[in-house]
């Protein structure tokens, strides 16, 4: 039996979801249930002079509205990533003096009907004195610019540089060549296709509470809000996370509705709920991105990089949401050396302050923003020196035999085979061919390009040591926990979260391995803290890394407690047992036929009626895994694209992706996780922008204008993988989720910029829209 | 004031006093209880809502998405949603492609993909890989990058052939 991993086994999870049976938090109904509605600034900066509710409260059907001078005992928001010298600004769940982006909170309502919440919002009347707003990163931090908190005097929250300055100057003053990009990486939003959602309900006898909520990470959140914000004791406030429709960094805040439900259930004494429109996730969910960034590449006149060195304003939005800091620190600058050796590399960045939606992870946080950068210059380099963009990367890649190498911007890479990607990836691509057929197009005047992406992740954050050395308040350890029943039947639990990866198979399909029993006989629980005490959720790719780990620890306890018994009951020393995993079979080596089952060893656990001396009943094991290094998968991507001169349409005629995920557990949920995440990059390369006016009023406030890809976007992607173990975690896996969102973004890019390249386009900020495309076409054959 | 409808939604009449501007997806959820059509916009862009909808007399019932009707409006109307497609307890085949394929992720999407897949088949039997592409455009998916939908409409079609 067993071998489960390494299988494509159809979804454990699947059933449910495709007869409508999910368990997300917009499903729940409790008896007495009222509803919870938010009065949003429709401002992007303005003074709170007056609010009148009297209106609203007398509106029959509503329960009750409050306003921030009434929560003023719920706690500040905090920031769980506390760079050195950062100033955070007081965040309260509603504000009571100014507003600070559209859609910043104001007042709540709670009514008998979710139709009556939202005719009570229209009757609440704000009075607001309107006050210049800035909403550009580079911008916000010039004299003069409008003042978002008076505890932040320059708009400017943290500021973080790593590397060696003199080192970098000098390479530059020595190189044959250089090349200087200024590139925008636009504000995106994640629209996860699940709207958030909160629930609570708090019992008076027990004085507990209890809060369903979209959370990727439903422990964590247990934390905060118990810590920072409700007051309500860890012990005491059960967190559940049931189904939750994507989430893609988006949901990893606690957000203040987080507080503001359970909150208010207490108040009104009834259970609460609150579901958010599209518009309102818009804007209260964290935006992604948001970068301005100069950057610079040295090289040698064969092309040889150098050094590299950037400088990166990042927009954080009105306040710091809770990982806020990290994303363009720690999780950006480091991640600069991309797969290539680059002797001397400095970045320093600033992260600002201005009147838009807080900024928060989202799909690969701060490392897609550092590809987008490499693998831009490498690009613009490449057509500056006259090679392939393949020559390039080629010839600067990391060699096999240099791993682990340390890289000049603190990371140690685990593992890696870059120039086995690249074969690959010319293999699956028909590169060649691909290069023959665009020279047959240009001839023919149609402006065909090919695109090259190579790049990096560091997935699977993080040690924990590290990630306090470097500002992190948690550490980033994850649980694991394997109970297993009389009957042999077990059921396993994950700090981990899955929302839409598929742990309910995966992680079933590593503890089947393990334990040498029937994936069926295994069911996953995650997402209820009254079930798992303690876990750290999924973000980061790291779930499989981390908490596949922690079960491989837990199941290692149990074999040796299973091995202990068995070797009692087969009167043999426990060295001179043998626990057969595919068999899931206990027995004494060299005699097999007597060996004892997994369940009957389980039975005898529970039985205890003849254990061994000193060994307790029951067979239940945790573990707590800390990863000893991030994991760094890696990718080559290559594109054909097609720009229609006349309208600047983009299209997409072929994609080719190869990724090095390390060992794989489910070929097809890898693959899945891949292709999807193609499509999130190539939709912030070409369709998608949290654009604002620049008075800070949201253009993209919905999905009639925010464009989130649709099935039309694509032809079908080939995917293939090689595979390079990380050496440091027992499954020898690496991050996945984000890895296609990483890299589609630059190779798309580069792939447009190579079709326009005949005309002398250099560059064009993201998205590439039909409109600014065919502006620099135009702009071009004028010129 | 309340208005009274009958609809027939999977196979049941149901009877019940509305208000006017209750849109029919919030019956659908909170009046029956049928929270497999999810909501996942305020502008019927995302398609999660997507039921087959038969207006009185019609044949057969149409993608509809259930956000832009008035529960009121669906007086006389024969509906199925996600959780009356299967039947007899054997699962629909656009079902078990989705499951098989690997068509879905988070699985918020997948109802009113699924239905919408329905309709199109019903029109069109053998959908070209480009045809259904833009028979699922008015319905997103986040997580998939879409093409093992596409796969499994594909096979759905060859099972349904």
């Amino acid at each position: 039996m067993p071998n489960y991993v390494g299988k494509s086994l159809k979804r454990k999870e699947d059933p449910r979801f495709i007869q409508g049976q999910g368990k997300y938090v917009a499903n729940l109904s409790l008896p007495g249930m009222t509803y919870l509605a938010l009065k949003r600034s429709p401002y992007a900066h303005a003074r709170i002079k007056n609010i009148n509710t009297a209106k609203a409260k007398a509106l029959p059907g509503v329960v009750a509205v409050f306003t921030g001078a009434d929560t003023a005992e719920v706690g500040m928001l905090p920031s769980g990533w506390n760079v050195p010298g950062i100033k955070v600004p007081a965040n309260r769940v509603l504000q009571t003096d100014k507003v600070r982006h559209v859609g910043d909170r104001v007042a709540l309502v709670v009514a008998e009907t979710p139709y009556i919440a939202a005719d009570a919002l229209d009757l609440i009347e704000v009075d607001y004195e309107p006050l210049p707003a800035v909403t550009d990163a580079r911008q916000a931090a010039q004299p003069g610019a409008p003042l978002l908190h008076d505890s932040v005097p320059d708009n400017v929250s943290y500021t973080w540089a790593l590397g060696n300055k003199d080192e970098v100057e000098q390479a530059f003053a020595a190189a044959d060549h250089v090349v200087e990009l200024e590139l925008t990486n636009q504000r995106l939003i994640a629209t996860a296709m699940e709207p958030r959602a909160a629930v609570a309900q708090w019992s008076p006898f027990t004085e507990e509470m209890t809060l369903w909520t979209t959370s990727q990470n439903p422990n964590l959140t247990r934390v905060v809000l118990s810590a920072f914000l409700i007051g309500v004791p860890e012990h005491k406030l059960r967190v559940i996370s049931p189904d939750v429709g994507g989430g893609f960094g988006s949901k990893i805040p606690t957000y203040p509705e987080e507080a503001l439900v359970p909150w208010a259930a207490r108040k009104v004494g009834r259970p609460v709920k609150w579901v958010a429109s599209r518009s309102e996730s818009a804007m209260s969910d964290t935006q992604g991105r948001d970068h301005v960034t100069v950057a610079k590449l040295a090289l040698k006149q064969d092309g040889t990089i150098l050094a590299l060195r950037i400088a990166t304003w990042a927009n954080n939005g009105a306040y710091i949401s809770l990982v806020a800091a990290l994303i363009p620190t720690a999780f950006y600058i480091t991640l600069l050396s991309g797969l290539y050796k680059i002797p001397a590399i400095y970045g320093e960045m600033w992260g600002t302050l201005t009147n838009t939606v807080w900024v928060d992870a989202y799909r690969g946080a701060g490392r897609p923003e550092a590809a987008y950068v490499v693998e831009r210059l490498v690009d613009v380099a490449a057509q500056k020196l006259g090679l392939d963009p393949v020559e390039i990367r080629r010839k600067n890649f990391i060699p096999a035999a240099d791993f682990p190498y340390q890289t000049p911007v603190a990371l140690q890479y685990d593992s890696g085979n870059y120039q086995g990607v690249l074969d690959k990836a010319l293999e699956l691509s028909g590169y060649a061919q691909l290069r023959a057929a665009q020279a047959e197009a240009r001839k023919q005047g149609r402006l065909v390009g090919i695109g090259v992406g190579a790049c990096i992740e560091a997935s699977g954050p993080a040690p924990s040591k590290v990630a306090g050395a470097l500002g992190g308040v948690t550490g980033f350890w994850e649980s694991g926990s394997i109970r297993v029943h009389a009957t042999g039947k077990v059921t396993v639990l994950t700090g981990a979260h899955t929302h839409g990866q598929g742990h309910e198979t995966t992680m079933a399909q590593i503890v089947a391995d393990q334990l040498g029993v029937d994936i069926n006989d295994i069911d996953l629980v995650h997402g209820d803290t009254a079930v798992i005490p303690n876990g750290m959720g999924t973000y980061g790719s790291r779930s499989t890394s981390v908490g596949g780990s922690a079960l491989v620890r837990s199941a290692e306890k149990v074999r040796a407690k299973v091995m202990k018994i068995a070797a009692h009951q087969l009167e043999a020393a426990v060295e001179d047992v043998v626990y057969d995993r595919e068999q899931g079979k206990v027995y004494v080596k060299g005699a097999p036929s007597k060996a004892k089952t997994f369940g009957e060893l389980a039975f005898a656990a529970y039985t205890a009626h003849n254990l061994p001396e000193g060994v307790e009943p029951g067979l239940e094991e945790d573990a707590y895994y800390d990863p000893a290094n991030f994991t760094y998968p890696n990718s080559i991507h290559i594109a054909q694209v097609e720009v229609d001169a006349d309208t600047g349409a983009v299209a997409i005629q072929r994609y080719a992706a190869v990724d090095d995920v390390g060992k794989v557990i489910n070929p097809m949920i890898v693959d899945g996780q891949i292709q999807g995440g193609i499509a999130q990059g190539v939709g912030q390369a070409l369709w998608e922008h949290g654009a604002y006016t620049a008075d800070g009023q949201l253009l993209a406030a919905n999905l009639m204008e925010y464009a989130v890809p649709h099935a039309a976007g694509f032809p079908m992607i080939a995917t293939a993988r090689t595979e390079t173990p990380s050496p440091h975690n027992p499954l020898g896996v690496k991050g996945v989720g984000e890895m296609g969102t990483i890299a589609s973004t630059p190779t798309i890019v580069n792939a447009v910029m190579d079709a326009l390249a005949p005309l002398g386009v250099k560059h064009i900020d993201m998205p590439l829209t039909p409109e600014k495309v065919w502006r620099a076409i135009q702009a071009a054959q004028r010129s | 004031m309340k208005l009274a409808v009958k609809i027939t939604v999977n196979g049941v009449e149901r009877a019940h006093e509305v208000e006017p501007r209750q849109l029919l997806v919030h019956y659908l959820r909170d009046t029956l209880g049928l929270t497999g059509t999810n909501v996942g916009c305020d502008t019927s862009q995302c398609g999660s809502c997507t039921i087959l909808f038969a207006a009185p007399g019609a044949e057969r019932g149409e993608a509809v998405k259930a956000c832009t009707l008035l529960a009121a409006q669906a007086d006389g109307a024969a509906i199925t949603t996600i959780e009356g497609l299967a039947q007899n307890g054997q699962l629909h085949p656009l079902q078990t492609a989705f499951w098989e394929q690997h068509g879905l992720q988070c699985g918020f999407c997948t109802p009113g993909m699924i239905l919408t897949a329905a309709d199109l088949l019903q029109r069109n039997p053998h959908p070209s890989e480009a045809e259904i592409r833009h028979g699922l455009e008015g319905n997103l998916c986040r997580c998939t990058g879409y093409q093992n939908i596409v796969k499994a409409v594909q096979a759905a079609a060859a099972q349904l052939a």
